[in-house]
C-alpha cells in the first residue's frame, strides 16, 4: 500500500525534519546573520490599510494559535470545559471567528502589497510564497472548523495524543491515519511552514520583545563593560 | 553623583545661511544607501516653517517625547503595556508620506530617446518604486518662505501667538525668517532609547552619542514615534532603523562631525560637557517653566575641583576633564547662558543648544519714509519682526524671559563692539547695556571672540575616545589573524 507509506512518511518522519531543520536553521541563522532577525515592517511605505491587515492577521492568528497549543498542553481540562454544550459552542465560535478575522487581516495584506508598487519592492519571492502557504493553512483550518466541527474536542482526544507520541519519539499514528483528507492536509501544511520558518520573514515571531516588560527605560553601554567584553569585546 | 561626559553641541542661528551643505556633507557620506534616500539626518529648515517630516513639532499629531503622569515622565507614544499592541501598527509612526517621497530623474531617456521632434526630457521617478511619479513636497519644499502660506502659516509654534501677532508676521514689510539646521540632539534622556522594546537603542556611557545597534534592531518601529525631534528614520529596505551617529568615526579620530566639519557660516561649536547622571529623572520630572534651569543644573562646572574629583573616580579620563574645561558649548550654555534648547517641553534633555537669532532691525513706514521706531535700548527685541513669544516656544519652553536673556546680551555684545570698533555709539552706553544684559565687557569681548573670531580648534574641542584604553589591549590580538577584516563583514541585506 503506497498509502500506508505516504502516512509513515508524512506524520511519522516528516515531522522530525520539519523540527530539525527549524531548530538547527533557526540557530544558524541568528549566530551568523542576526542581522535578518526583523519584522520587516513595511508600515512607512503605507500607513493606512496597514491597520487593516496587520491588527486582524496577528490578534486573530495569535488567539487560533493559542487554541491550538491548549489543546495540545491541557487536553483532559479542555475536554472538560466542552461537556457543557454551550461552552462548546462559545469556544468553537469564538476561535472560527478569530480565525475569520486573521483570514481576513491575511487576505487585506496580499491585497496591500499586490496594489502598491512601493510595497511590491520589498515583497521578497520567499514572502510571497509565506503569505500562500499561510493563506492555505487557514483556509484549510477554517474548512476543518466548518466541515469537521467540535475540533477542540476531537483533536485533544485524538491529534493530542498522536503530538506526544511524537514528542516521545514513538510515533503512533492510530489516530492520524483515519483522519479526514481536510485534517490530514491541515497537519502536513503546518509541518512544512515550521520547516520553511527560519528560512523566512517568520523569524521574528522569536525576538518578540518580552524583556521590554521589566528592563529600565534608559540603556547605556560602556565600552569595556564586562558585558561587552563577553560579546567578543566588539562594538555592536 | 554620577558623573558622565556628554558630547554637547552649539549652533548659532544668527550666523546660520541656510546653504544646506551640512545636510549635503552628511547625506554623502551616511545616507545614500538603498532605504535611507528619504532620510536627513541633518537638515536644515526655514522657519517659521513646518519643518521635516511636516508639522514634526506638533505632538498631539506625532505622540514623541515624554508627558508628565503624575508627576513622573512617562512616554507619550507607548507605555510598557503598549508595547505589544503598538508592535502590529504602530499608531503613532509616521509615514513616508510625512517625510516625502525621494526621487531621482531618467537621466537615461536624455541619452536614449529615439529622435522626435521634441527635446527629451528627464522625468522624476521615485527611488522606491523606481514608477515615475509627480513630485509633490520634499524635504526642503518650504526653504526660504516658499509657499509661506501653506507651510509657514501651518507652523506649529504659531500656537503661542495671539491672531494679530500672526497676521503682522506675515504683513510683507515685517516679514522675518531664520534657519534651524537640526541633527539628533543626542538627548540625557531619549525617549527613542526608552521606547526600543529591543533594547536596540543605547546611549554610549563615554561620551554619550545615542545609537542603534543594527544587529539587534527588530524593526518594531517605537523609536520612530517616540522620538519628538523625528531624528530616528525607519530604512524601508534593511527593515531596521537608522539615526544620525554623530560621525563617532570621526570623533574618535578627533575630527569633527562631518556637518561641523563643513559648515561655511561656522555656526557649529561642539565640546565636552560634564553632568550628573543621577538627577536627570529628577530634571525631567520639572514643571516646564523650570526645566531650563533644571536641565542648566545637571551640568556641572568642570573647574569645580570636587566635581573633577568625582569625574576621575567614575572613571572620566584626566584629558576629557581638560576637554570639559576648554569646551565651548559649556560657555555658550552655562557661563554666558546664551544657549538654550530646543522644544525642552519634551523633556528629553536635548544636547544639541541654538543661540537664539536677532530679527533686523525693526522700522516701519510712514508714507515713503522708512523711520527706525526703536525707543529704548532693547526696545527692538519686544517690538521685533519674530515675536518673542515665537522663539519662546522654539527655545525657551515657553518661557520668554529666558530667550529675552539670550537675545538681550548678544545685542549688548553688538552694540559694545560697535562702540569700540566704530566709535558711532557712546561707551558708556554700551555699557550700560551690558550692564543690563548682566554681562560686562570682559565676557562680550569673549562672546565676540568665540562668535566672530573663532578657529577650527576653538569651535571643535574633540574629547580624545582612549580606545587604546578601552577594548583592543583586551581582545586576544589573534582574535582576526587570518580574517578578511574585522566587525560587521556581512552585507546589511534586507530580510531572510
Amino acid at each position: 500500500m503506497t498509502n500506508a507509506y505516504f502516512d509513515l512518511f508524512f506524520f511519522g518522519v516528516f515531522p522530525y525534519i520539519s523540527l530539525a531543520v527549524f531548530l538547527v536553521m533557526v540557530i544558524y541563522r541568528y549566530r551568523t546573520r542576526e542581522f535578518t532577525y526583523s519584522s520587516l515592517s513595511s508600515q512607512l511605505l503605507e500607513n493606512q490599510h496597514h491597520f487593516h491587515g496587520m491588527v486582524p492577521f496577528h490578534y486573530g492568528i495569535l488567539a487560533v494559535l493559542t487554541g491550538h497549543l491548549v489543546a495540545f498542553l491541557l487536553p483532559q481540562q479542555l475536554l472538560l470545559w466542552n461537556l457543557k454544550p454551550l461552552r462548546l459552542y462559545v469556544l468553537e465560535i469564538s476561535t472560527f471567528v478569530c480565525a475569520l478575522l486573521s483570514l481576513f487581516g491575511l487576505l487585506n495584506l496580499l491585497v496591500r502589497r499586490g496594489v502598491s508598487p512601493a510595497l511590491r519592492k520589498v515583497t521578497l519571492l520567499s514572502d510571497w510564497i509565506l503569505f500562500g502557504m499561510l493563506l492555505v493553512q487557514i483556509a484549510l483550518g477554517i474548512q476543518i472548523a466548518i466541515f469537521h466541527p467540535w475540533g477542540s474536542s476531537w483533536f485533544a482526544a485524538s491529534l493530542t495524543p498522536y503530538l506526544w507520541s511524537l514528542v516521545a519519539l514513538s510515533p503512533d499514528l492510530a489516530f492520524v491515519v483515519p483522519m479526514p483528507l481536510l485534517v490530514k492536509a491541515h497537519i502536513v501544511g503546518a509541518f512544512i511552514l515550521i520547516a520553511y520558518f527560519p528560512f523566512t520573514r517568520l523569524v521574528h515571531v522569536l525576538v518578540a520583545p518580552v524583556p521590554y516588560l521589566w528592563r529600565k527605560p534608559q540603556v547605556v553601554r560602556w565600552y569595556g563593560s564586562p558585558s561587552n567584553l563577553a560579546r567578543g569585546g566588539r562594538l555592536p | 553623583m554620577d558623573i558622565r561626559a556628554q558630547i554637547s553641541m552649539v549652533f548659532h542661528l544668527d550666523k546660520c545661511i541656510g546653504c544646506h551643505t551640512c545636510s549635503i556633507a552628511c547625506k554623502n557620506i551616511w545616507t545614500d544607501r538603498k532605504g535611507t534616500e528619504y532620510m536627513w539626518w541633518n537638515n536644515v529648515e526655514t522657519k517659521p516653517g513646518t519643518g521635516y517630516p511636516t508639522r514634526w513639532e506638533d505632538q498631539e499629531q506625532y505622540r514623541g517625547g515624554w508627558e508628565l503622569t503624575d508627576g513622573e515622565p512617562s512616554l507619550k507614544s507607548t507605555s510598557k503595556a503598549e508595547v505589544f499592541p503598538n508592535i502590529f501598527h504602530h499608531p503613532a509612526m509616521p509615514s513616508m508620506d510625512d517625510y516625502y517621497e525621494p526621487w531621482t530623474y531618467d537621466y537615461k531617456n536624455l541619452f536614449n530617446a529615439p529622435e522626435g521632434d521634441d527635446q527629451p526630457t528627464a522625468r522624476p521617478l521615485s527611488m522606491v518604486s523606481g514608477e515615475p511619479i509627480d513630485v509633490e513636497a520634499g524635504p526642503n519644499w518650504d526653504d526660504d518662505l516658499g509657499g509661506s502660506p501653506i507651510y509657514a502659516a501651518n507652523d506649529h509654534n504659531f500656537s503661542a501667538l495671539t491672531p494679530q501677532q500672526k497676521a503682522q508676521l506675515f504683513a510683507v514689510e515685517r516679514l522675518m525668517m531664520f534657519y534651524f539646521p537640526r541633527i539628533c540632539n543626542h538627548c540625557l534622556n531619549p525617549a527613542c532609547v526608552a521606547a526600543c522594546p529591543s533594547g536596540a537603542l543605547y546611549k554610549r556611557g563615554e561620551d554619550g552619542i545615542v545609537l542603534i545597534d543594527q544587529n539587534r534592531c527588530r524593526g518594531w518601529r517605537s523609536c520612530v514615534a517616540a522620538c519628538p525631534y523625528k531624528k530616528t528614520f525607519f530604512n524601508w529596505q534593511t527593515g531596521k532603523s537608522e539615526k544620525c551617529i554623530l560621525c563617532f568615526p570621526r570623533v574618535e579620530t578627533g575630527q569633527a562631525p562631518a556637518c561641523f566639519h563643513s559648515c561655511v557660516g561656522r555656526i557649529r561649536y561642539l565640546g565636552v560637557l560634564l553632568y550628573d547622571a543621577d538627577r536627570i529623572k529628577e530634571a525631567a520630572s520639572s514643571r516646564d517653566e523650570d526645566l531650563i534651569e533644571a536641565q542648566r543644573s545637571l551640568i556641572l562646572d568642570p573647574f569645580d575641583p570636587k566635581v573633577v574629583e568625582a569625574a576621575r573616580q567614575n572613571g572620566v579620563h584626566d584629558s576629557v576633564i581638560e576637554s570639559a574645561q576648554k569646551s565651548p558649548v559649556y560657555k555658550f550654555v552655562k557661563v554666558w547662558k546664551i544657549a538654550l534648547p530646543p522644544h525642552l517641553e519634551y523633556r528629553t534633555m536635548p544636547m544639541l543648544f541654538y543661540v537664539p537669532p536677532l530679527a533686523p532691525v525693526m522700522s516701519a513706514k510712514e508714507g515713503d519714509v522708512v523711520s527706525n521706531v526703536s525707543k529704548g535700548l532693547f526696545h527692538d527685541l519686544d517690538e521685533a519682526r519674530l515675536p518673542l513669544e515665537y522663539l519662546a516656544k522654539l527655545f525657551g519652553a515657553g518661557d520668554t524671559g529666558k530667550v529675552r536673556f539670550a537675545l538681550k546680551k548678544q545685542m549688548a555684545v553688538r552694540v559694545w563692539r560697535r562702540a569700540l570698533t566704530v566709535g558711532d555709539i557712546e561707551k558708556s552706553l554700551a555699557e550700560r547695556m551690558l550692564r543690563e544684559a548682566e554681562s560686562s565687557p570682559e565676557e562680550a569681548d569673549a562672546i565676540y571672540k568665540m562668535t566672530a573670531l573663532c578657529t577650527f580648534n576653538d569651535r571643535f574641542v574633540v574629547p580624545p575616545a582612549h580606545r587604546e584604553m578601552a577594548i583592543e589591549m583586551m581582545e586576544d590580538p589573534q582574535e582576526h589573524k587570518q580574517s578578511a577584516g574585522f566587525g560587521f563583514l556581512s552585507a546589511p541585506k534586507r530580510g531572510s
